[in-house]
């Protein structure tokens, strides 16, 4: 989609080049009763994002006297998958939940909203591969939407390696026949990493070369974050 | 907002006083409708509906397993709704709740009723193996009316679910890797939800009117067999029997209407 | 080193200016340079950068008048709804003299009410009160909701918007700067008004707005768009009036000293005779004890599943609060009552003893003064509407467009603040009309089809099946 093709790696399964990314589509502003909302397509993946607030809540244990809190909650379609997942939180949604608030919130600017709640959704529809960076990259563009004050944008990717290469984006298959994933996210003007996990096994060097990629390709679906948004006022 | 504004309450029931609703619809006016069959390429079968700002997508996941006892020879349906927190402010994440149990229930309870999937067809060995159809209901948008924008999506679903041919050899099931075949669907449900608000009884309402309703009463109608097959009543107030019976009359009426979206 | 060009569409994060530039309400700075915090619209002006928000919540602010909606009744105070992260108390000392009355007899939960916000604290407790021209509760018509940062758009320049859809469909409207509207008039042309402010919503960031929503009018209640001559005259007029009102605006934004306003507001209008002065000030002492203890009751149901270290805390909190609340009051009626209410202070430790036996007395009082604030209450919203009636630029308006004003700044410029403070009071402007000139539609609604799974370009990748 972005990359010309290098002709020292080879293709892989899906015809891509090592440094391209699935086709991405982002639209924000998608729902009629969400304070801010975004759907974003990568590759199969299908992700509805979801805020409201920032908000009253009733769990005051959670607020801080100081600033406004985020809450996600990350979850997978009964039929987002190809065996059934049975509704309901599990600990892999659990986990992804958490770690998507702590990827987001280094980049809320809430101080101006103290003892509220900004409450973030994540729905994965239809899942293919890489579901966690792409609703953090969703869930950046519905805070956005929603008006909330941010330094900026978090976007999500992954790298990792398959066949011994180190690729961009890996597509669901390359995730469960590849060797190692690392899935990041990052406040793109600055380059900071909110969100970084890894699994898999990865020399030192294939670790840097992965970071690096997946930041480049960070960078890349921001540009498709910013335009999503603008894209909400303008007219067609 | 959960408590409705007393002043809207008033100016609303007094429009329909007057035989008019707020939105300019007829009494028997549905909202648009939008249907987007296969929007889930890893579900068997799938479809978003939008009803007016209401919006649903269904997924239909199939897996095999033993029919029930007492009916050996048929497949199974299991409808599942979930209201997610995204889709109303006051929708909150955990254990379904009563309100998603009854939408859930009382679609399922017009697909089964009006038997409108073959379920003979979805046996594979009788009393050994049937397909089990899970219909999951995700609920992404709520502006009044969950039960006619469901009940639309799950139809739209299951009309376009296609299922690996079965066959039992040797005691196990196996699955042809490229034949498939459709849903056997021999007729279609209409569901219309009716609330009654002062003098009034109006279909398909609003979130402004859902909120304030005094009843509600939903009707399943079949298309071919033209029978009723499935109702439910709620809200705090009584219906009189000939509110009842208006009701069910407007179902006639407005179904051809309504199941031309699924054409 | 400027990045951007008035009233470009930025996003959070998206750097704008460097050096020579200094950061305005909506942008940070960050390591010398300045960022947008919101998705909005870049103003600039004379090297100070600033982003307007397309869509924010309504942040309560001393002095707004806001629409609520009572959403609790309790012993001392009502719970309202003002479409805000925070909810608002009203004290039943801002209602009744010394008097005590059974609350939900006045205001009912579900009752909208007009109301001004006396005070926010620290801790974003927003106390309302209902002194001021039109103040109190609203009787028929219907309310229509917007988003707050388009309320400037919905009045238009020196009310050039509302005005106009005042005087074609004969409504009553009162708009709250919570984004919240009441319209008022015969049934179908209530219905029209709200077709229309939800148009205005929708297409507030678009040009000739004024004009075209004219037209729409016109269309509907005439049958016939208004003669051409006129038209063509007032598109380009009106356009270059909002634009100068917005650029002028922008130059001297104000943040104006509610107390003073009101003071005066009230002195003008006679609100204040000097009995129930008395009165309201007698009255402050009791019943903001109770209102304490409601407040304290508030804390102890809400914080069912605290620790008990959260709710100490929280207790000292809403402690501060009663103490500041009783400060603003002081401050914020007449002055020569100060010395009083000081003074009455000094001996709160006394009224708080004192305060149960207030309670048992109160029932029995109960009786003879409920009439007397039903007759309160309902005078009130007659007033409100006489007024409406007699002013095409009723107070409300005034009020709400002054205080837009306010509204437009944050924190973030309190120094320029300051400075503008004493400047002359600027005319109300059109915010919005910025957004004119991009030209820009709402995308109307969500369309998942447009992921077009039908021609998609979705991926096949996934042959693999499985998990």
């Amino acid at each position: 989609m972005f990359f010309i093709i290098s002709n020292d790696k080879e293709l892989r399964a899906d015809g891509r080049a090592y440094n391209e990314l699935r086709p991405i589509k982002i639209e924000a502003g998608v729902l009629k009763r969400a304070d801010g909302s975004a759907y974003l397509e990568v590759g199969g993946n299908k992700i509805l994002a979801s805020v409201y607030g920032p908000r009253e809540s009733y769990i005051r244990r959670l607020l801080k006297p100081n600033t406004g809190v985020i809450r996600v909650r990350y979850n997978m379609a009964p039929f987002s998958v190809d065996d059934r997942k049975r509704p309901g939180p599990d600990r892999r949604s659990t986990e992804i939940s958490k770690i998507a608030a702590d990827a987001l919130r280094p980049a809320l600017m809430l101080e101006s909203f103290p003892r509220s709640m900004v409450d973030v959704s994540i729905e994965v529809i239809e899942a293919e591969g890489g579901t966690r960076c792409a609703g953090i990259t969703a869930a950046a563009v519905a805070l956005a939407d929603a008006g909330i004050p941010m330094k900026d944008i978090v976007v999500g990717c992954a790298a990792g390696k398959v066949n011994d290469q180190i690729v961009l984006d890996l597509s669901e298959k390359e995730d469960k026949e590849g060797q190692a994933d690392v899935p990041i996210a990052i406040m793109p003007r600055t380059g900071e990493i909110t969100l970084l996990q890894a699994d898999g096994n990865l020399t030192e060097e294939e670790f840097e070369e992965a970071l690096d990629l997946a930041m480049e390709g960070c960078m890349k679906i921001s540009e498709l974050q910013h335009e999503a948004l603008k894209n909400r006022y303008s007219s067609e | 907002m959960d408590i409705v504004p007393e002043i809207t309450r008033k100016s609303i029931t007094r429009l329909i006083n007057d035989g008019k609703r707020a939105d300019g619809r007829a009494f028997d006016e549905r909202r648009d409708i939008f249907i987007e069959p296969n929007v889930i390429e890893k579900a068997e079968g799938s479809a978003r509906v939008k009803l007016g700002d209401t919006q649903v997508i269904v997924g239909v996941k199939p897996t095999i397993g033993e029919p029930f006892g007492d009916t050996p020879n048929l497949g199974v349906l299991m409808t599942n709704c979930e209201l997610l927190p995204m889709a109303a402010p006051g929708f909150e994440p955990g254990p379904p709740s009563p309100e998603s149990i009854e939408l859930a229930r009382v679609v399922d309870r017009g697909i089964r009723e009006s038997e409108l999937v073959d379920l003979e067809k979805l046996c594979i060995e009788e009393g050994k193996k049937v397909w089990m159809l899970f219909i999951d209901l995700h609920v992404i948008d709520y502006d009044g009316n969950l039960f006619d924008a469901s009940n639309l999506a799950v139809m739209a679903a299951l009309m376009n679910t296609k299922l690996p041919v079965a066959e039992y050899i040797d005691d196990e099931v196996v699955l042809s890797e490229d034949e498939t075949m459709d849903l056997p669907i021999r007729d279609k449900l209409a569901l219309s939800t009716f609330v009654k608000i002062g003098n009034g009884l109006i279909l398909d309402p609003s979130l402004e009117e859902e909120e304030i309703l005094d009843a509600r009463i939903t009707i399943g109608v079949t298309d071919e067999g033209n029978h009723v097959c499935s109702m439910q009543k709620g809200g705090e107030a009584p219906l009189s029997r000939d509110e009842i019976l208006d009701a069910v009359h407007m179902a006639f009426t407005t179904k051809d209407d309504l199941l031309s979206y699924l054409d | 080193m400027i990045y951007v060009n008035e009233k470009d569409l930025v996003v959070p994060g998206e750097l704008l200016a460097e050096d020579d530039y200094y950061p305005g309400r909506g942008t940070f700075e960050d390591d010398g340079k300045i960022c947008s915090k919101l998705l909005g619209l870049v103003s600039l002006r004379n090297k100070k950068i600033s982003v307007i928000p397309l869509k924010s919540k309504y942040l309560p602010k001393k002095g707004d008048v806001v629409i609520g909606k009572i959403d609790d009744v309790r012993f001392s105070m009502w719970g309202v709804d003002i479409n805000s992260p925070y909810s608002g108390i009203l004290p039943a000392s801002e209602v009744f003299g010394r008097e005590k009355k059974e609350l939900s007899r006045v205001f009912d939960i579900g009752d909208v009410l007009f109301l001004r916000i006396v005070d926010v604290d620290e801790v974003k407790k927003v106390k309302l009160g209902l002194k001021g021209r039109g103040m109190g509760k609203f009787k028929g018509g219907v309310i229509v909701d917007i988003a707050p940062t388009k309320v400037p758009r919905l009045i238009g320049k020196k009310g050039s918007m509302i005005n106009m859809i005042k005087d074609k469909t004969g409504c009553k409207i009162v708009v709250g700067q919570n984004g919240l509207v009441w319209v008022k008039g015969n049934e179908d042309m209530e219905q029209i008004v709200k077709n229309i402010i939800k148009l205005i919503e929708r297409e507030a960031h678009t040009s000739g707005l004024t004009d075209r929503i004219k037209n729409k009018l016109c269309l509907l209640i005439d049958g016939e768009l208004p003669p051409e001559e006129e038209e063509v005259e007032e598109v380009e007029q009106e356009e270059e009036e909002e634009e100068d009102a917005f650029e002028e605006g922008l130059k001297k934004p104000e943040l104006q000293d509610f107390r003073d306003e009101v003071e005066k507001e009230l002195a003008e209008e006679g609100f204040i005779d000097e009995d129930s002065e008395e009165d309201e000030e007698d009255d402050e002492d009791s019943e903001d004890e109770e209102f304490e203890e409601d407040l304290e009751d508030f804390n102890d149901e809400t914080e069912d599943y605290e620790d008990i270290d959260e709710e100490d805390l929280d207790d000292e909190d809403s402690e501060e609060d009663i103490e500041e609340f009783e400060d603003d009051i002081s401050d914020e009626e007449l002055e020569d009552v100060i010395s009083e209410a000081i003074s009455e202070d000094e001996d709160e430790d006394e009224i708080v003893e004192e305060s149960e036996d207030e309670e048992d007395v109160e029932d029995s009082e109960d009786d003879e003064d409920l009439e007397d604030s039903e007759e309160e209450a309902v005078e009130e919203s007659e007033d409100e509407e006489d007024v409406e009636e007699d002013s095409e630029e009723s107070p409300e308006e005034e009020a709400v467009e002054e205080s837009e004003e306010e509204n437009e700044d944050d924190s973030d410029d309190d120094e320029d603040d300051s400075k503008d403070e004493k400047s002359k009071k600027p005319n109300f402007m059109d915010t919005y009309e910025y957004i004119n000139e991009q030209k820009k539609n709402n995308k109307s609604s969500f369309d998942l089809s447009r992921a077009d799974n039908s021609k998609s370009p979705t991926l096949n990748i996934s042959q693999g099946r499985g998990i």
